[in-house]
């Protein structure tokens, strides 16, 4: 359940929308929004993760402050959807501790550094964390093998779990009806089309004019992030199934992948960086803005360590960037069930619950066109 | 050196005439009124443009040919147009969804939301703030030059300024436009285009006296009128009765001035309104809403107060599109009369004499004219007459909401404004509101205010680019 205080100023302001419905053909937000007369808790989250944050509601809005109405339907949602990571994060002190999200995340990443490399120089000798290594295994001369993979496996089952918490309780809250095929196959090609970035034909944020720019980077963040989880698994069926050790051999199905998606998501993660660093504040959120940048820049920080690695594997630099890569990602799936990581959840079961409605649905008719 | 064209005012009309003229090559100067986060005058509360076509668009369906789009008209002004205008503006509005199409205007599909397409209307995405932000970007990136803060107080005479040569006596050339801050802008044309004066309360107190102070500007505060008073200073010929105003019901609670559209209260056809005193004193429903909705405006500045309060019941709540306020809600008639700050028995005994008179075993249903009426009631429901009988009950107190006014200069075909004498000025043109009073000069129908202003815009623009540069 989000602040109540929060639900009530949504309740207003999409009454003042409800009224209007000019936006209603940027996105899914105003339909769903008109179907409903009175709002929970539950609705705002709702609608707070089928917003898309194109912003073209509040360009397009004649009522933003400082009209009296002080509509600002982009900065009210981003901050409903920073409530939900937290409210809905799961186990809820962990989501608590995250409510700094740029130190928390880096403190997580510290800490794991200094875990990792004390584990890697109390068992093997600093001599051997500082020396360049060779040929098969050579990462776990440095890294203790069975450590590693069951370090791995653990915090994949952590977040898992935790991801699959926040998904029951946050489907249970806004109300996601039985499994409908057609819903599911709608809301998952809106999904990989992020067809809501669209702003109904007239684009999203990028200098205040609508483009596709945004769009396009989300693209490559998404697939080349894809990229990279295949490449992690592949490695982990050549080693595992197939008993090659890593390193790999440049042309090797994990290497091909982890460069793609390395570079897809340094460049995907770049452009998003840019595009918010130029857009009017005047929409945004400045918690969800913290955690994009969190995010974004973990992200980007995974990404380039993973290639710098690559690059540098045979030298003596490579204990350093592998324990750097290494913390990094612990950061990145520690605080991914409460951070921005999440959004692809709620904002995929909030875009099921849409199609849902939107096959059934039928509000009151707006009486024809007067002014 | 001054711009060729000055283009005064900065909504619908105003982009129109400053694109066009700036794409014949002109140099343009416009001059918004407004800071930059209001510009856009009334413009920017529209919702769409009225326009005739004879094969379906997609966001269009069927057609609406001008011959129909011309009977309209007749209807709604009783006849009272210049029929040359009339018959230009329809033809002309054939050709705006391609030209608008060509600004970066989009239109809004089917199937999203509740919109029902139109077929005499077309939707713009996002409404009018988006179209009014899609002209400026089309006019910056064109390259005219935009002033905000930039509000026209008189327009000079040609004869006494540099440049100016009086040809025609004094008075038929204007020279340029002189600002609030006394700074003064010499130029070849001038292209009027700032709106009515419906934002200007004590213009509107000399014809309607204190009742004005009770009404509310549903648009911009900025239309007070200034350029229609600087025309007539030049000798600018009026057109259109000064009492004359389009107004909707609006809730009570609406800001004075720039409330937009979300004020509006639809509730009147499904249920009953009463005054001050508690008594009804007209038919809810006399003809479906759309054709209705505008006189509401007119009929509630006629009763006490300038007030007047809508009531209905839980029967049809959440089927007509809400005020952006709550509606009040009571457990009785009387309650709500009482919340609404009237006299709950004389509400109370409006009420039951209205139930009683309500002829029983009609169909409601307010899509058509349907058989639900009273019978013996003065004055009478003669549609969508249910009980009201199902609590809650709910209500708005509502007032006298002004669109916009309807006097203005008379212009030529060319967009030429007529000066008091007959003559046309040379280098002085109008469009938008503040001549639609040529066409429109009582009555309205929807979508026909940008209709207008984007024609005579493009013809403004038009003719003042080729006179200042010929
Ligand atoms: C709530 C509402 C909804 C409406 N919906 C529709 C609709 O859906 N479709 C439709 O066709 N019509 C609609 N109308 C009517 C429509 O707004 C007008 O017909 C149309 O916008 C007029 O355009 P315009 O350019 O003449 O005036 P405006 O858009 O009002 O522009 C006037 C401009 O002049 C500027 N100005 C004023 N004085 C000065 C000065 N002294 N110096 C410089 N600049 C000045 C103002 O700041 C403003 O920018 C609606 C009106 C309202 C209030
Ligand atoms: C179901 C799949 C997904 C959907 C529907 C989705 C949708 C969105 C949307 C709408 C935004 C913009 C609004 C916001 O900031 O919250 C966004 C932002 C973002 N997404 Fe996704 N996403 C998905 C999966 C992913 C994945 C797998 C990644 C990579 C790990 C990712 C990375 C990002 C990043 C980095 C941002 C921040 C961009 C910014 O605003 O600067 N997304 N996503
Ligand atoms: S954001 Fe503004 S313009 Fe859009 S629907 Fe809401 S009130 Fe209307
Ligand atoms: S920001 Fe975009 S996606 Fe979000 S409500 Fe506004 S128009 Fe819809």
């Amino acid at each position: 359940m989000l602040d109540p205080d929060a639900v009530a100023e949504a309740e207003r302001q999409f009454s003042v929308c409800n009224a209007c419905r000019y936006c209603e053909g940027f996105c899914a937000v105003f339909p769903a929004a008109e179907a409903r007369t009175a709002f929970a808790g539950g609705d705002i989250a709702y609608l707070a993760n089928l917003c898309h944050d194109c912003r073209m509601c509040f360009d397009a809005c004649p009522f933003t402050p400082p009209h009296e109405y002080a509509v600002n339907i982009p900065q009210l949602l981003a901050a409903a959807r920073t409530q939900t990571y937290e409210r809905y994060g799961w186990p809820r002190a962990f989501a608590r501790l995250l409510r700094v999200p740029a130190a928390g995340t880096a403190s997580i990443a510290a800490l794991a550094l200094v875990v990792l490399v004390g584990a890697a120089v109390a068992s093997g000798g600093t001599a051997a964390f500082f020396a360049p290594h060779a040929g098969p295994g050579a990462f776990y001369r440095v890294f203790s093998f069975a450590a590693l993979v069951s370090g791995a496996l653990l915090l994949t089952a952590f977040g898992l779990l935790a991801i699959a918490m926040g998904a029951v309780a946050f489907a249970r809250d806004i109300g996601l009806p039985k499994f409908s095929a057609p819903a599911f196959a709608r809301a998952t090609h809106e999904a990989f089309a992020l067809v809501y970035l669209r702003g109904g034909g007239a684009g999203c944020y990028d200098e205040r004019r609508g483009s596709s720019s945004r769009r396009l980077m989300h693209g490559f963040v998404f697939w080349g992030f894809l990229a990279a989880f295949a490449s992690t698994t592949a490695a982990g069926i050549e080693q595992d199934v197939l008993g090659i050790l890593p390193p790999f051999p440049l042309l090797s199905v994990p290497v091909v992948l982890g460069v793609v998606g390395g570079v897809a998501i340094l460049a995907g993660a770049a452009g998003l960086i840019v595009l918010k660093s130029r857009s009017d504040p005047a929409p945004q959120s400045t918690r969800m803005i913290v955690l994009d940048y969190t995010f974004l820049a973990v992200l980007a920080l995974v990404a380039l360590s993973g290639l710098l690695l690559l690059a540098l594997r045979s030298t003596a630099a490579m204990g350093s960037l592998l324990g750097i890569h290494l913390a990094l990602l612990v950061a990145l799936y520690l605080t991914a069930p409460y951070g921005k990581f999440v959004h692809f959840v709620y904002r995929y079961l909030s875009l099921v619950k849409h199609a849902q409605e939107a096959r059934t649905s039928q509000s009151a008719s707006n009486g024809g066109s007067h002014p | 050196m001054g711009p060729d064209v000055i283009v005064v005012g900065g909504g619908n009309a105003a982009l129109a005439a400053a694109i066009t003229a700036r794409r014949a090559g002109a140099d343009v100067l416009l001059l918004e009124r407004a800071p930059l986060h209001m510009r856009g005058g009334n413009t920017r509360h529209t919702r769409d443009i009225r326009f005739a076509h004879d094969v379906p668009l997609p966001a269009a369906p069927g057609a609406y040919l001008v011959e129909e789009f011309f009977e309209d008209l007749i209807r709604v002004t009783g006849g009272a147009t210049n029929r040359e205008l009339a018959e230009l503006t329809l033809r002309e509005s054939m050709t705006l969804p391609a030209w608008m199409e060509a600004q970066g205007i989009l239109w809004q599909r089917a199937l999203t939301g509740t919109l029902h397409l139109s077929r005499t209307n077309l939707f713009f995405l996002g409404g009018g703030k988006q179209l009014v932000n899609a002209y400026y970007d089309t006019a910056a990136r064109l390259g005219v030059r935009i002033r905000y803060d930039a509000s026209v107080v008189a327009l000079s005479n040609g004869g006494a300024h540099a440049g100016g040569t009086a040809r025609d006596g004094g008075g038929t050339r204007v020279g340029g436009v002189v600002l609030d801050s006394g700074e003064r802008i010499a130029c070849r044309a001038v292209v009027a285009a700032a709106g009515g004066f419906e934002a200007d309360v004590a213009w509107l107190k000399e014809y309607w006296g204190d009742a004005a102070d009770n009404f509310v500007i549903r648009g911009t505060p900025h239309n007070t009128g200034l350029v229609l008073r600087a025309l007539y200073a030049l000798g600018a010929k009026p057109v259109g009765d000064p009492r004359e105003f389009h107004a909707t019901a609006c809730d009570a609670r609406a800001p004075r001035f720039d409330g937009g559209i979300v004020t509006r209260i639809d509730a009147i056809p499904f249920g009953i309104v009463v005054n001050a005193r508690g008594e009804r004193f007209y038919d809810e429903g006399e003809e479906l809403w759309p054709k209705r909705y505008a006189i509401w405006g007119k009929l509630i500045a006629q009763q006490p107060q300038q007030t007047a309060f809508v009531m209905y019941d839980a029967k049809v709540h959440g089927r007509f599109i809400p005020s952006a306020f709550p509606a009040l809600r009571a457990g009785s008639a009387g309650e709500l009369a009482a919340l609404m700050g009237l006299d709950a028995s004389a509400v109370t005994a409006t009420v039951a004499a209205y139930n009683a008179a309500i002829v029983s075993g009609g169909t409601f249903d307010p899509s058509a004219l349907d058989d639900c009426a009273t019978r013996g009631l003065t004055p009478p429901k003669s549609h969508w007459a249910l009980p009201l009988d199902t609590p809650p009950f709910y209500g708005y107190a509502m007032r006298t909401g002004i669109t916009f006014t309807y006097l203005g200069v008379e212009v030529t075909a060319g967009a030429c404004v007529v000066s008091e004498g007959g003559t046309p000025f040379e280098n002085l043109y109008a469009a938008g509101e503040c001549m639609a009073g040529n066409i429109l000069s009582r009555g309205y129908l929807a979508g026909f205010g940008l209709t207008i202003g984007t024609v005579f815009g493009r013809i403004a623009g038009k003719e003042a680019a080729r006179h200042a540069r010929s």
